[in-house]
């Protein structure tokens, strides 16, 4: 059974959830540390409202910290120290006279529910991230894309255009060429609208017939990155439903932003329109083309046929009343 | 060559632009020789369809002669005389196979931009903005027809354009309204708009067997065509209550169906038109769905409401609780023309209908700025426009 499941790990919600708690109490106590005072039951003292004016200027650190990297341990931990000060501010104030002493324990109380939460999301987060650690994969921002797209043509002939990494510029708007270099090994090289042009090798990793193709980035790719793609039959005769997922991390600095293109601004969108191009290759024979692409120039007829072809990403080879045709449908 | 292009609301006028190009192997190049407006192009007209852009050009209702041809295509030949559907359909994705091919999952270039204003994307349609595949349209003197090996159909030499050429669009639509309500025995059908669609969905009524057709207008000179042309019995919503009239014509039972020709551009007089025209306004709401809601309240219940007028975003007090509490079925979408093309030729060619009664302004090309203003203000008559490039 299969569970589409992209959501947060719950560590990082509930250190979320914090984060807004301490945003709410540390305003509070700034803006109001008297009211505050009244309501935690201890002495309306210039000393002590001075400290909770402290204390709230705290709330408000964890409570950024806690929004902005919800998936760093350090500043759940830093609440768990929060409320110990907390606990002993409070346990300190009851022993004054004039503290309200039932509320003061209520507060007690809850501070003490909200340490137990604090310990609970800064041991997960911490937990996480050794593991990570442990495994060898650092904090990095790798890319990692899932898309699917189901196409009309039988599981065999959907695989092994698939299996011919050379058909794949085809409909892959920034690769430019896929070369088999030898056995299980493949050069890949793609070229932006600046005519940077990127380089590097693969080696296949699995390539299980009609049902499983993985490959992965040797090392001296400028870019690391693995792809693998499933391939299932769909439910009635629907034909072939065609799993991609790809992940990448890009290179900090220069080479960076000339990467970005690569897999454009949205990565997810550019596997999703590569893949509807894939579809209807397959399906139709050809990558149908309109004068009036995306919003770029209006619909009206074109003088250079290939002008289109640049824009629309698709291989010249493909555009033109002549063109062959490719996938299924010849 | 010369071509209708849109500037802007109210701004249409022919221009000169290149001769289209082949761009992919099953396309096929056509010489336009009749060219009609749509009601539909009213909406780009008046500015209500989104992803528009100045220069487009537009129309989605022609028929002409193949010039050219891609090499995917054999079913056609140069100088082959064909009517072309507006909806551009592969012919082999699984919608296709369905007959479904307004549906075609690959006939929209811009398909990204339909997912996020729709969720998925419709197919392309010829001339009707970007948001449909950005496809230049027909008001011109030549246009690209892509999958042309499915889409255009061969017309005998002996009907004339006229008689064929609303095979492209209106005719089918009418029809698909119609079909879509499931007519039985003894079954009245109610019409909103007696423009052209509303027309021939009177007439297709009729055909499938409706006992009584009823059509609803405010302009006498379209309620004149209905009765005089369609047979239908009338009500000019400006005069009765529309509520009051539809119980009186069906004995309280209501129609047992309802056909929705209006679409997003709906009138309705007093208050309840003020309404909608002032959400539109403020950007409330995109569309003025009078008409469709005055078909859901007064449907008789378990009935159908069929609608064939083009909605294009969000509609505002739509009433949900009429139809689930009685049981009512809306059935939508734009026409899968490619299914229909065929039989209804027959129908044209045993001469059981001839659809150039709706013509009612012929003219050229050049005078297209004239034809939208004379259709979208109903001057003169106008019910429908039909131009020779």
């Amino acid at each position: 059974m299969h569970t589409y499941a992209q959501a947060r790990p719950s560590h990082e919600r509930l250190a979320a959830g914090l984060g807004w708690f301490s945003l709410a109490l540390g305003t509070a106590e700034i803006a109001a540390p008297r009211t505050m005072a009244r309501l935690f039951g201890i002495p309306d003292d210039p000393r002590l409202v001075s400290v909770l004016r402290g204390f709230g200027a705290r709330e408000i650190a964890s409570g950024l910290g806690l929004l902005t990297q919800p998936e760093q341990p350090g500043w759940a931990w830093s609440r768990v120290g929060g409320d110990a000060i907390d606990l002993a501010f409070l346990g300190a104030a009851a022993n004054e006279d004039s503290a309200n002493h039932q509320r003061v324990a209520m507060a007690a109380a809850v501070v003490a529910g909200v340490a137990a939460l604090d310990l609970i999301c800064a041991r997960g987060l911490q937990d996480h991230q050794d593991s990570r650690r442990a495994l060898g994969i650092e904090p990095s921002h790798d890319v990692s894309v899932e898309r699917a797209v189901t196409v009309g043509r039988p599981i065999a002939e959907v695989f092994a255009f698939w299996k011919g990494y050379e058909n794949l510029p085809r409909f892959m708007q920034h690769l430019t060429s896929v070369e088999t270099l030898a056995e299980g090994r493949t050069r890949w090289t793609a070229t932006g609208p600046a005519g940077v042009s990127v380089s590097w090798d693969a080696e296949t990793l699995v390539e299980r017939e009609n049902e499983w193709i993985a490959w992965r980035s040797l090392e001296n790719a400028d870019v690391d990155n693995s792809g693998s793609v499933r391939f299932q039959e769909a439910p009635g005769g629907r034909g072939t439903e065609v799993h991609v997922h790809l992940t990448y991390s890009p290179p900090a600095g220069q080479l960076g932003r000339g990467i970005a293109w690569l897999f454009g601004q949205e990565p997810g969108q550019q596997i999703k329109d590569d893949l509807r191009r894939f579809k209807q290759l397959m399906e139709t024979g050809e990558i149908p083309l309109s004068e009036g692409l995306g919003l770029q120039r209006a619909a009206q007829p074109v003088r250079d046929v290939a002008d289109v072809a640049a824009m629309a990403g698709v291989s010249p080879e493909l555009v033109g009343a002549g063109a062959r045709l490719e996938g299924g449908r010849a | 060559m010369k071509a209708a292009c849109w500037h802007g609301r109210q701004d249409i006028h022919v221009e000169h632009v290149e001769d289209p190009r082949i761009l992919n192997p099953r396309d096929a190049i056509i010489r336009i020789t009749s060219t009609a407006i749509c009601g539909s192009d009213l909406h780009l007209y008046n500015g209500f369809i989104p992803s528009m852009k100045k220069g487009d050009i537009i129309g989605h209702e022609f028929m002409g002669e193949v010039v050219e041809t891609g090499t995917g295509v054999s079913t056609l030949r140069k100088g082959d005389r064909v009517v072309v559907p507006f909806p551009i359909a592969c012919g082999h994705c699984e919608p296709c196979s369905r007959e479904l091919y307004s549906l075609c999952e690959n006939s929209n270039p811009n398909a990204s931009m339909g997912e996020a204003l729709w969720g998925y994307a419709p197919c392309g349609i010829f001339g009707y903005s970007h948001l449909m595949g950005g496809y230049p349209g027909g008001q011109a003197e030549y246009a690209r027809v892509p999958f042309a090996d499915v889409g255009p159909l061969k017309v005998p030499e002996e009907l004339t354009d006229e008689q064929v050429l609303f095979l492209s669009d209106i005719f089918p639509t009418g029809f698909m309204a119609a079909e879509a309500c499931g007519i039985r025995k003894g079954d009245v059908v109610a019409v909103w708009g007696c423009g052209p669609v509303g027309q021939f969905a009177i007439k297709s009524a009729y055909m499938l067997g409706a006992a009584k057709v009823i059509a609803i207008d405010r302009f006498p000179y379209r309620l004149r065509v209905a009765a005089e042309q369609g047979g239908a019995e009338t009500i000019n919503y400006e005069d009765v209550s529309v509520s009051d009239a539809l119980r009186e014509m069906t004995a309280g039972r209501g129609p047992d169906h309802c056909i929705d020709a209006v679409g997003l551009e709906g009138h309705a007089p007093g208050l309840k038109g003020a309404y909608d025209k002032a959400k539109t306004m403020m950007m409330l709401e995109t569309d003025r769905p009078v008409a469709l809601r005055e078909a859901i309240m007064n449907c008789r219940s378990g009935g159908t409401i069929s609608v064939a007028g083009v909605y294009g975003g969000f509609i505002d007090k739509f009433p949900m609780g009429a139809i689930v509490n009685r049981a009512l079925t809306i059935k939508s979408g734009q026409t899968h023309v490619h299914r229909y093309m065929r039989p209804l030729l027959e129908r044209i060619r045993s001469g059981e209908i001839d659809p150039s009664f709706v013509i009612t302004h012929r003219l050229s090309l050049d005078q297209v700025s004239e034809g939208y203003s004379t259709f979208s203000g109903k001057e003169d008559e106008c019910l429908k426009v039909v131009m020779t490039p």
